[in-house]
């Protein structure tokens, strides 16, 4: 394994002036590595010395961890030896990452230069699988640097001890802060860190990321804020870039299919460049992708290449499996999803292909990133359209890639729901006074523009759910002290918050186990037949809902028929055949951004780029230009035409997937509304269809598209969306409305459990202004729903609407439509469901034979 | 309107979308499981769940009782959560309860959640009433005669069509008993084909699935038994 700290670059070292920053025994150190400090790594321990905060940008591969780690072994190799009968020690630098992984990675590498100089530093890990006996003994007598997670931090703070335990503390290094900070994990660490400032207030922080696009949100991140003052920022430290990437997009000789998000067409390209890399590492967006493109490698692989498989849904054993095989470099390829964007870096990757829409351009450099060995070699990557419009997308972030263009959005706005479960934890330390809580609350960046009426609001949400009725008057998880401050009712609260603390709400799911024998006709597993088959990994619950016995489908890379369920496992056995009967195609959870978005659109827009693109892609963006029109890039078209007997309409914003089914929500609302009876529509990542049984070109265009609505069709939608439901629940389970259920838990009959939906319901229908809803609705519009660029697209095209009559489907409109029928469609298919499956009943009770 | 009824021992009943049972001939309104103040029971746990439910269930009831306009209504057993429920029930809630019980007759029968309805909100309190060769009870009877109609245990079905997987609350019966759904708002379901109700149906059953836009018949061959849910916490990163 390259590990974090070797591979330094002679050569482009500038040295400063400031190697003398450096104790004797380090300067030692480098020598015999033959290496010499990075100007990044000295010019942040520089910044330390004086006590300041900093933000070091730098590449994979560029000795970003030893650079954090300076200013804390340089300080604890000049303390003086401990003698006996001195006090213990406390903390002296905490490390947070976002993989617990990598916090035993770290912990190893440091080994090395701290065992090498032989320095008297205690290094440890605390994770999810740290021991309770271990993680007591840490709280009394702690390491001088302990690794670990934003969960555990947060447990930490919620102790009693932790005033004294975090008073000497002097740095938090904060790993990969770039994917740390953009959810609801960063907003519980920035809460954090606020408590740590205040319990150890000449606290250093020292952040260390990837480039990105917003670095003055990451440097706000790092300091304690002053509510209502304008931002302060930490200093900026950034190492030499790295060389510009080498990133060609595929040119397949192979027909490119119209929709779809398999690739299936290139697999034997993709093979090619597997064998011309000693290690190629090929990303892909689903889980259910990277079981595809897995299989198909496998079909063709006559040479028996290692080439592996890592998705967050496999086994524990079997990712560890891979992840060691690799270390070793015992393979030639990994198919992966996101589970390898971050951290660990892995043996001699020389390639890494990205296989389907690359979604933005920062991600596609995080993760060409990954390919970055020699930092200051150039990395390859080869990006694989998985369809037409894809072709563009590829293109345009290519261009984004080797231009060095980032894009991202700003930071979210902290999670009130976040906020109620960080507040108890607060509750469980100590007493605290309110007026003191919010300050430093709001001296987190996320939660800077918090108001004190919300916070209020939060702290009533926390004492006794917050509610106008006032069922719970007598009920109350916090209590006041006599000097008025709060403290946590009773020691079961402090339980329960430690039991559910995180951000992290586990979707359900379900074990996947091999079997032998086929069950009893009926379909239920006979149980004896069924004990202590391979185990699998998990799926989702949603998925093995829609199947019955015998359907196929394709999971930890294997064909599998699915056989029957118990208790809280699905049994499989080996299928044979190739296609699966269940496809399972959800597009990823992250849309298309909105740079490269607009990208996307001047390149429609412009022939004069066409060049690059393949001819077959240039053929059917000719034919558009001809049967219909291709929009100017400040312009969305929308075409009507009629099929089949249906009505349709076909608008492109190039927004991604959810703000287009969104958008589909409320057109057809609307034209429910105009008396134009929509049937039903579907949206994919460029474009959105709906269809009817009424002509829809007579609609009045600029007034269907307009603004308003976001109002009280956004309004009556919410009511009953089950994507709102879905968010609701994870904010009512972060904020303690309800509670997590673990395995072993989930004996709990249905008789007895009340699902969220119902919760939802009852709240939106009286009391809609609830914080929790807020919440709910904070995260849905820039989440599942994405309002906020449904909004912004709205806005984009008042006056731009280009609408296109036509008699037949124009060519660009064929992705999308040839989505119908193969992803779920959305309206009241459930009702219409129900009336089918019992007119099925009568038609089967009537059949006389 | 699809609510489907049938002929249950010389009785004309609805089985109504929303899970009330009406029996023409007599005007009668049936409501199983209203389960007042379920939600504000968790508190004994420590959650403090929207404590709006059982308004929510009243406001279910108004809509139902205006569609028929019944001369008796019956509330078929664990009306109240538990033994608790009538002190934490709002004041405005507890008025609705009165109205409702003052505006025609008004049967309490009683539950195993609520063996003492309160006495302050009116009605008459009852262990089962019969009608013509009917009897309503909360729980079934040992050795009962045929024409038993309960609730307890909360029925619900699934079904799997155009591959969606449904499931929904839903009466039920095998001819000889019929089981009511639970109409409180918080009250979830359990499924028709748990062992369960082995020993109190037998023989194919026939299960009513609620919609929005009525009740639908399906034999039980349609009928998919439930899995327990797992929550596992495979993704938690720490």
């Amino acid at each position: 394994m390259t590990s974090s700290v070797d591979a330094l670059d002679v050569e482009s070292a500038q040295v400063p002036s400031g190697t003398d920053l450096l104790p004797p025994a380090f300067q030692a150190w480098f020598e015999m590595q033959g290496w010499r400090p990075r100007a990044h790594q000295l010019e942040l321990l520089a910044l330390a010395r004086q006590g300041h905060s900093s933000l070091l940008i730098a590449p994979t591969g560029g000795g970003k961890t030893l650079a954090g780690f300076l200013p804390t072994l340089t300080d604890l190799a000049s303390r003086p030896p401990r003698k006996p009968g001195m006090a213990k020690t406390r903390i002296h630098t905490l490390y947070i990452s976002p993989l617990k992984a990598l916090a035993v990675d770290i912990a190893r590498n440091l080994e090395r230069p701290v065992s090498e100089m032989d320095l008297p530093i205690t290094i440890e890990t605390r994770t999810g699988d740290t021991p309770p006996s271990r993680r007591q003994r840490q709280r009394y007598n702690p390491p001088d640097i302990l690794l670990t997670t934003p969960e555990q931090l947060a447990l930490l703070l919620s102790h009693k001890s932790a005033g004294d335990m975090f008073r000497d503390l002097k740095f938090v290094v904060l790993d990969e802060l770039h994917a740390l900070v953009d959810s609801k994990r960063g907003e519980l660490l920035s809460l954090g860190l606020a408590r740590l400032s205040r319990l150890a207030p000449d606290l250093c922080r020292i952040g260390l990321s990837a480039t990105v696009a917003h670095p003055q949100e990451l440097r706000a991140f790092l300091l304690p804020q002053s509510h209502g003052e304008e931002l302060h920022l930490a200093q900026l430290v950034q190492g030499a870039a790295g060389a510009i990437p080498q990133v060609t997009v595929l040119s397949s000789e192979e027909h490119i299919p119209w929709s779809g998000h398999s690739a299936r067409h290139a697999a034997p390209e993709i093979l090619n460049a597997i064998k011309g890399a000693r290690i190629a590492l090929i990303f892909v967006n689903t889980r259910s992708q990277a079981e595809l493109i897995f299989q198909e490698l496998w079909r063709l692989n006559e040479e028996g290449l290692a080439i592996a498989l890592h998705h967050g849904s496999l086994s524990v054993e079997q990712r560890r499996k891979v992840e060691s095989a690799m270390t070793r470099n015992e393979l030639r390829a990994v198919v992966c999803t996101s589970t390898l964007d971050l951290g660990i870096d892995w043996g001699e990757v020389d390639l890494v292909i990205n296989v389907g829409a690359p979604k933005g351009a920062s991600r596609l450099l995080q993760r060409i990133g990954r390919a970055n060995h020699r930092w200051d070699e150039p990395s390859r990557a080869l990006l694989i359209p998985s369809n037409r419009f894809e072709v563009l997308e590829c293109e345009a972030a290519r261009e984004a890639a080797i231009n060095n263009i980032l894009d991202g959005n700003p930071l979210r706005r902290g999670g009130l729901d976040v906020l109620a479960q960080h507040v108890l934890g607060m509750a469980c330390a100590e007493p605290f006074d309110i007026e003191e809580l919010f300050l430093e609350v709001a001296s987190a960046k996320p939660y800077h523009d918090l108001t004190r009426d919300t916070f209020q609001r939060v702290i009533e949400f926390v004492i006794n759910g917050g509610y106008a009725l006032r069922t719970y008057e007598r009920f109350r998880r916090l209590a006041k002290t006599p000097e008025g401050k709060y403290r946590v009712a009773h020691p079961s609260v402090a339980q329960k918050y430690r039991l559910n603390v995180g951000t992290i709400v586990a979707a359900p799911l379900i074990k996947v186990r091999v079997v032998k024998q086929r069950p009893q006709k009926d379909g239920r597993p006979g149980k004896p037949l069924f004990r202590g088959g391979r185990y699998l990994g998990e799926v989702e619950e949603y998925f093995i809902d829609q199947m019955a016995p015998g359907d196929t489908f394709i999971f930890a890379g294997h064909l599998l028929r699915f056989e029957g369920l118990s208790e809280t496992e699905c049994y499989v056995t080996y299928a044979k055949g190739e296609e699966p009967k269940i496809p399972a195609f959800m597009g990823g959870k992250f849309p298309l951004s909105t740079y490269l978005s607009a990208r996307v659109r001047a390149i429609l827009a412009d022939e004069k780029t066409w060049g690059a693109l393949p001819p077959q892609i240039t053929e059917w963006l000719s034919l558009q230009k001809w049967k219909s029109v291709l929009p100017g890039s400040d312009q969305m078209l929308v075409e009507v035409f009629p099929r089949g007997g249906r009505f349709y309409l076909v608008c492109y914003p190039f927004e991604g997937r959810l703000a287009h089914q969104s958008l589909g929500m409320l057109l057809t609302r609307r034209l429910e509304r105009l008396g134009l009876h929509p049937l039903g529509f579907v949206a994919n990542e460029y474009a959105l269809s709906i269809w009817g049984l009424r002509d829809l070109s007579t609609v009045d265009m600029a007034q269907l598209f307009d603004e308003d609505m976001m109002g009280d069709d956004l309004e009556a939608w919410l009511a009953e969306s089950s994507l709102m439901k879905r968010t609701f629940r994870d904010c009512a389970v972060i904020a303690g409305l309800i509670e997590q259920r673990f395995p072993g838990q989930e004996k709990t009959s249905r008789q007895m459990t009340i699902s969220s939906d119902l919760l939802y319901d009852v709240l939106h229908e009286h009391e809609p202004d609830h914080i929790l809803l807020q919440a709910t609705w904070n995260d849905a519009s820039a989440g599942l729903l994405d309002l906020g660029r449904l909004g912004d697209l709205l806005k984009r095209i008042k006056g731009h609407l280009l609408l296109k009559k036509l008699d037949q489907i124009s060519p660009l409109a064929v992705p999308v439509m040839l989505e119908i029928g193969r992803v779920p469609i959305f309206g009241d298919a459930n009702e219409a469901i129900l009336k089918d499956a019992a007119e099925d009943l009568i038609a089967e009770a009537m059949h006389r034979d | 309107m699809t609510d489907a009824s049938i002929n249950f021992f010389d009785q004309e009943l609805v089985l109504d979308r929303s899970g009330a049972l009406y029996v023409k001939a007599h005007k009668v309104l049936v409501f199983s499981d209203l389960h007042f103040e379920k939600g504000s029971s968790f508190v004994r746990r420590g959650l403090t769940l929207p404590p709006y439910d059982s308004r929510k269930t009243l406001s279910r009831m108004d809509e139902v009782i205006a569609r028929y306009k019944p001369t008796s209504i019956i509330a078929l057993g664990d009306s109240f959560h538990d033994g608790q429920a009538r002190e934490r029930l709002d004041e405005q809630d507890a008025k609705a309860i009165a109205a409702l019980t003052a505006a025609c007759e008004f049967i309490w029968i009683i539950g195993n959640h609520d063996p003492h309805p309160p006495q302050d909100l009116g009605g008459s309190i009852a262990d089962e009433v019969s009608l013509g060769r009917l009897v309503f009870r909360h729980e079934p009877a040992r050795d009962a005669a045929p024409g038993e109609v309960i609730g307890h245990f909360h029925p619900c079905a699934a079904i799997r069509a155009r591959g969606r997987h449904l499931r929904r609350p839903c009466f039920v019966t095998d001819g000889a008993r019929l089981i009511l759904p639970s109409f409180g708002a918080y009250t979830g379901g359990l499924n028709v084909l748990d062992n369960a109700y082995a020993e109190i149906l037998s023989g194919p059953l026939s299960a009513f699935l609620l919609g929005r836009d009525g009740s639908f018949k399906m034999s039980q061959k349609k009928l998919l038994p439930d899995r327990p849910r797992a929550f596992a916490e495979a993704n938690r990163p720490d």
